[in-house]
This record gives C-alpha cells, structure tokens and sequence, in this order.
C-alpha cells in the first residue's frame, strides 16, 4: 500500500546562513517569479493586470506591495510575488499578447544585507554599485563570479540577488568567502 | 576593465557583460539560392578583418541581451560609438584618434 503523503517542498539553500558585523548573507523565502516578455503596445494592458505600472527605463523597478517588477530589458522583465496572491491569474486577466513563463522554481535568491553588502558583491560584480549609480530600486542582470544574476537594491544596505537554481550553492559559497574580507 | 556603453541600457557597463558576435551591416542575399557558389562564399565565410574601425555587432548578453552595432578601432580598442541595431553606419568624421583602415581586397573600403 502507497501512504498518501504530502510532499514538502525544499529551498535549495535552506537553513544557510553566513553572518558577520558588516554582512549578512541568508537565502530569501520561497516566492512567485515570471518571466514576462511583452512588446511596447502591450505594456499597458499587463500593468493594468498586474496592479504595477512596468517600469520602461533601463535598470529601475516598481513596486506594490509583496509584488516587484524589475526592468531586464527593452521588452523583458522579471516579475516577483512574495505574498499569496496568484501571479499567473492575474496575468491573465491582461488583454494583450504577450509571454509570461512560470520560472519560481528556476530561480532561487539570497539577500545580502549590511553595511559591507555592496563591498561583498563587488567581489565578483563588476557594476558600480554606489548609490548614486546604483540607487535603491536599482535592478540589473549582470554577472557575479562564473554565473549570471539579477541584483536588485531593496534599501541602501540590502540586495536581493536571483539565481538560477543550481548555480545557487556556487552564489551561496562565493558570498560567503567574499563576506570573510569585509 | 573596458567599459562599453550599452544603447539599450543607455549607460556605460562593464565588458565582462558583454558578447562580441561578428561584423555588422552582413546583408543575406534576397536570391540566396541562386547565388553562385563564390558569392555565397563571399556573404557566409569571408571578412575584412581590417586594421583600424571596424564595425561589429555586439550583444550585452549578461544585460538586457539585446544585440547592437558599435564601431570600434582594432589598434587602439577604442569603442568610437554604439548604436542600436537596425540603424545605419554613423558617419565618424571627426571622431577622435580614429585610423582609417588600409584599403581592404574585398571591397576596397
């Protein structure tokens, strides 16, 4: 006889942790993610059904509530949901042809928080991070070490860092001996 | 590090974001199958590879992914400018410490 069992779920980098005085650096909690692609006819439609306004300026952000979206590119941008509201329903409501592709389970993210968090990143970030070129609500893909990832500033000493999944332990590891010269 | 201003990101980034991906301005013949065997050869394999400007495509793959043009000089590797794919060679008289390319067998640029 099969018991019927409830599968529980694993963050990829559950439990981590690596502190420091000036640098903190945790896996972020499980959220919704999509990877929208949506032409500029579009884009009014899709905000409408999100409930935020897409940002269309290179590198910023918008925010409403437990919902981001960040700006990836001239018609691409990475939608996250923290809270419980269905990411994919709303979308759906939006009268527009556009992409919008499930991707929370490829990504995971890791929030690096401090006073040191930008000296951290820029151990293997080679964007200017400072708050004049980086401000909060700041977001970029870009590079860290051997992967890609998405930066986004939450605050002045907090950035969320989205990975893929299986390059997470590699983000996880490569922050962390960053953080040990801070 | 070379820095590379991106036109789509409109903001200069670093150059490990950055892919180069050949020349620019490559026009696929409207006939392509009926084109002899040479003239293919001349559109699909062979390059200038001139020693001075050159004009390239470029993609910021860690970025925004998108491809553009940018002009660039070989011996110096000096970025002169970049422009948005689609748009037309800018004209660069003018632009500083440019070397204009030898004249090339090909088409004698």
């Amino acid at each position: 006889m099969v018991e019927a069992t409830t599968l529980q779920r694993t963050l990829p980098l559950e439990g981590r942790v690596s502190s420091g005085p000036r640098v903190t650096i945790r896996p972020a909690p499980t959220a919704q993610r999509v990877s929208l692609r949506a032409s500029a006819d579009a884009v009014s439609a899709v905000s409408k059904g999100l409930g935020v306004d897409l940002p269309i300026t290179p590198k910023q952000s918008a925010r409403a509530g437990a919902r981001a979206v960040l700006w990836l590119g001239p018609d691409e941008w990475l939608v996250i949901e923290e809270g419980e509201r269905d990411l994919l329903a709303d979308l759906g409501r939006a009268k527009a042809l556009y992409s919008a592709v499930d991707v929370s389970h490829r990504n995971t993210a890791i929030v690096v928080s401090g006073p040191a968090a930008a000296d951290t990143l820029n151990a293997g970030c080679p964007q200017d991070l400072s708050l004049e070129a980086f401000p909060v609500g700041a977001c970029s893909r870009t590079v860290l070490g051997k992967i890609e990832i998405v930066l986004y500033r939450t605050a002045e000493d907090v950035f969320r860092v989205e990975c893929w999944r299986s390059f997470s332990q590699y983000a996880f590891a490569f922050l962390a001996e960053a953080a040990r010269a801070r | 590090m070379l820095l590379i201003h991106c036109p789509y990101c409109e903001e200069e980034r670093p150059e490990m974001e950055f892919r180069h991906a050949g020349e620019a301005h490559l026009e696929r013949p409207k006939n392509i199958a009926e084109i002899s065997d040479e003239a293919f050869a001349a559109y699909f394999f062979y390059r200038d590879n001139p020693k001075g400007v050159v004009f390239e495509r470029w993609r910021h793959l860690h970025g925004c992914a998108r491809f553009f043009n940018a002009a660039r000089d070989t011996v110096s590797d000096k970025f002169l400018t970049t422009y948005k794919a689609g748009q037309p060679k800018p004209d660069l008289v003018g632009a500083a410490n440019m070397n204009i390319p030898a004249k090339s067998g090909k088409s004698g640029k």
